[in-house]
């Protein structure tokens, strides 16, 4: 009996509605819970930290003594997706990855959106983002994105806005299917009873994908392209994401140092001497990936790929200078390139965004800084950020000089009353704030796979959920229909 | 497969397999301390720091070889390379850039066996530390079956496999070589009851005492120095070690991208062995004999890096 005292607190919360009652198709799950005691949901959550633990998914701990490790921390109790809200995402996802696709081409291409006048010049040549060496640059099959994870988070009203477009190499997936694997060996009766839409073909579509954009000539190659992960290496944070992707499509997990380019061929070192690369998936940072074109002296890339990417014989994913598209001051013109791309009202609704780079828009920043949010446009991780409503007289000083000296660099949003699920904390299951991260692959054409991260704030009333500010995650469940198997719900 | 890769495999299956052996060694050492009596505990505990050649560093941070001195060191020690635990944070560490390619819970089982280490990283005598020579050795198996049953028998099985053979036949020699040393020649008339005790106490350390008996029914230090050379049937002897390479040296054959000189300096190793008997080494000198096992075993090593890592 372990949700029967369990309060909303007037937030919306994903399992319950507001009379205290489970949300219909939650129900099944929550009579689950109940019917634990205190003792076993702790019991099981143990057991879930040790599997993560032994799986060796774990950070090292800065700072710590040698040998210090931590898992991200995992709360055992899943957040639940309808599949009328599911439907609803997954067409809004689909539409901004079309849109936001269209308008990183047009930027290093014809630039029309600047000069039919939709957004300000100043406002994509000054952004940090925007990439010089990738000015004409055409990916095959025109796609940019080929993998992104869209930022939501819920009202108090229940309605999903978009946070954020990670739109370079949203990490997190890794967590995802890990934790369902983990869960489903934890609550396995929950499972029984539900219908669940399953995850773990992530591997399978992600490997399609990146088939798809490989060049037409490796194609007609007997063993088809050769296709690899490309990681920093052991040291970056999330090196083990990179070894459990390239272990779930069966490719090699490529360094830097593994590669070299000679006559505008990509290749790898291998056993049996040089083997041709016709794709990379890479997971590193745009700037990193060739010295002769960005750091000169930057050792994780490869000399010479963004000539042979021009040329065609190479593949990558995602597409050097993407990052325009998601700048956090970009993000506020959203529904302005969708309507200009595909002559269509946004699906999927922006938070609305102040722009400081914009006078209105500064003044009233400036004066309504205690009910804001101030984010600075190229931090991430909960970084540079001020969260009006519980910050010092003295901070929003410290903000406002900020903002006067670079306005282009900060944004601001309404504080969001984020919605909360349940969550096992100590002793007691309290409501804290979550966000939402599916994944979405755009290949032959746009896939978003029916789940996704649900990162959650574990400390009480914190609205950052990022893992550096002591988030951690929960499974999440997409519903097939009403969610629950067919013979229960006649019971 | 990457060069890197293969490397990592190589040196992952090498420093597991260099963690169970020292196990080993400390424990076939403590239980031969009981049997022997010796005035002075470093007359014991001696041979295993000059067994691998590691005198200077020792002393260079103990005071004497006693009991928990060498213990710490072949333990626990951060700093020495051969370290049980250092080889086994090598080995993870090499795990860990080719998790991709070796089945999962080989991984698992390497990451708990780090941190069982790192559990019992604090435990002085070997008395405190029985059970976890009995989880490393335990360990050892565990994760040569994984190999055995659970990896394609392609490149990356075999420059594992490769790694493995090559550890395992440096240390049955150089097992061999400190008890040579230590038991026979210096404190007992050979093929005495102790001789047969302390020789016992050696081929179980290698899990050979009930293969040994099979052959031989009777233990003495001529017929241990045989077996655990020559025997081309049982698993831990140098030269059944050396073929089971040379096997994984020839299908590789193919891939090497300079000519394969591993396949060569392997051939000269076998045939130094093969061409010698038990009784001619142990006459001229089975120390001198095992230093030069040991060198071509480094010259094998040196090739295989040469041959298939380095692009």
């Amino acid at each position: 009996m372990t949700l029967e005292t369990y309060q909303t607190n007037g937030f919306y919360d994903e399992l319950f509605a507001e009379d205290g009652a489970p949300h219909p198709s939650a129900s099944p799950l929550i009579e689950r819970l109940n019917a634990l005691s205190r003792n076993e949901l702790k019991r099981r959550q143990k057991l879930a930290e040790n599997i993560l633990y032994q799986s060796g998914n774990t950070f090292n701990v800065y700072g710590d003594k040698k040998g210090a490790e931590k898992i991200l921390p995992f709360d055992i109790i899943p957040r639940m997706v309808s599949h009328a809200d599911w439907t609803r995402l997954e067409r809004g996802i689909r539409q901004r990855i079309m849109a936001l696709n269209l308008f990183i081409d047009d930027i290093y291409n014809d630039q029309k959106i600047i000069r039919d006048g939709i957004i300000p010049a100043e406002m994509i040549f000054s952004s940090a983002c925007y990439l010089k060496p990738c000015e004409g640059l055409q990916p095959p099959k025109g796609i940019w994105t080929h993998i992104s994870g869209t930022d939501f988070v819920r009202d108090g009203s229940g309605e999903f806005f978009v946070l954020e477009d990670n739109l370079r190499c949203p990490s997190g997936i890794s967590y995802v299917l890990e934790n369902r694997a983990v869960l489903k060996s934890i609550l396995p009766d929950a499972f029984h009873t539900m219908k669940v839409r399953p995850v773990s073909d992530y591997g399978d579509h992600l490997y399609r994908m990146l088939n798809y954009i490989a060049p037409e000539a490796a194609k007609d190659a007997p063993h088809g392209p050769n296709i690899i992960v490309l990681t920093p290496g052991i040291y970056n944070s999330a090196y083990f994401e990179h070894a459990y992707l390239a272990q779930q499509m069966g490719v090699p997990l490529a360094q830097g140092s593994d590669l070299l380019v000679e006559d505008d061929v990509v290749y790898m070192q291998t056993t049996e001497g040089l083997q041709r690369v016709d794709v990379i998936y890479r997971r590193i940072d745009d700037e990193f990936l060739d010295p002769l074109v960005f750091k000169p002296e930057s050792l994780l890339g490869v000399p010479g790929l963004m000539g042979t990417y021009r040329k065609g014989n190479v593949a990558l994913a995602n597409a050097p200078g993407t990052g325009i598209a998601d700048d956090k001051a970009i993000y506020a013109y959203v529904p302005r390139i969708i309507k200009y791309y595909l002559g269509e009202e946004a699906l999927a609704n922006n938070v609305p965004t102040y722009i400081c780079e914009e006078k209105s828009d500064r003044d009233y920043v400036l004066e309504h800084l205690d009910e804001l949010v101030v984010k600075a446009v190229n931090l991430s991780g909960g970084y540079g950020m001020l969260i009006g409503p519980k910050s010092t007289r003295a901070e929003q000083q410290v903000f406002a000089d900020l903002i006067r000296a670079k306005p282009r660099d900060y944004i601001a949003q309404p504080t969001l009353s984020l919605s909360r699920c349940p969550t096992l904390i100590g002793n007691a299951i309290e409501g804290r704030h979550v966000d939402f991260r599916p994944y979405s692959l755009y290949g032959e054409n746009i896939f978003t796979l029916p789940g996704g991260l649900t990162r959650v704030a574990l400390k009480k009333g914190s609205l950052v959920v990022n893992s550096s500010q002591g988030g951690g995650s929960k499974d999440t469940w997409v519903l097939e229909d009403d969610g629950v198997l067919e013979d229960e719900a006649g019971q | 497969m990457l060069s890197r890769v293969a490397n990592s495999l190589y040196w992952m299956a090498r420093y597991l397999e260099r963690a169970d052996n020292v196990a080993r060694f400390i424990d076939v050492n403590s239980h031969l301390t009981l049997d022997l009596a010796l005035p002075d505990d470093s007359q014991q505990w001696h041979p295993l720091i000059s067994a691998s050649g590691d005198d200077e560093d020792f002393y260079s941070r103990y005071k004497a070889a006693d009991e928990r001195s060498v213990v710490r060191f072949l333990t626990f020690d951060a700093q020495n390379p051969n370290s049980i635990l250092s080889s086994i944070y090598r080995a993870r560490e090499n795990a860990r850039t080719v998790r991709e390619v070796i089945p999962v819970e080989m991984w698992e089982k390497i990451n708990a066996l780090y941190h069982l280490t790192q559990a019992h990283s604090r435990k002085r005598s070997v008395a405190d530390l029985q059970d976890y020579y009995k989880e490393v050795r335990q360990s050892g198996h565990l994760l040569t079956g994984l190999m055995y049953n659970t990896m394609s028998r392609e490149q990356g099985w075999q420059f594992a496999h490769i790694g493995q053979m090559l550890e395992r036949a440096d240390k049955t020699a150089r097992l061999l070589d400190v008890k040579y040393f230590l038991l026979s020649p210096r404190h007992h008339a050979a093929d005495t009851a102790y001789d047969a005790v302390q020789w016992g106490a050696v081929l179980k350390s290698v899990h050979a005492l009930e293969m040994y008996r099979q052959q031989y029914h009777s233990i003495n230090y001529r017929d241990v120095t045989a077996f655990l050379l020559f025997s081309h049937a049982f698993p831990r002897s140098v030269l059944f070690c050396l073929h089971e390479a040379a096997r994984d040296l020839d299908a590789l054959d193919h891939a090497a991208t300079t000519p394969n000189r591993a396949r060569a300096e392997m051939a000269i190793l076998i045939r130094t062995i093969e061409t010698s008997s038990a009784s001619h080494i142990i006459a001229s000198g089975l120390h001198e004999f095992i230093d030069l096992v040991q060198a071509n075993l480094n010259l094998v090593d040196e090739a295989v890096e040469l041959s298939f890592f380095k692009t």
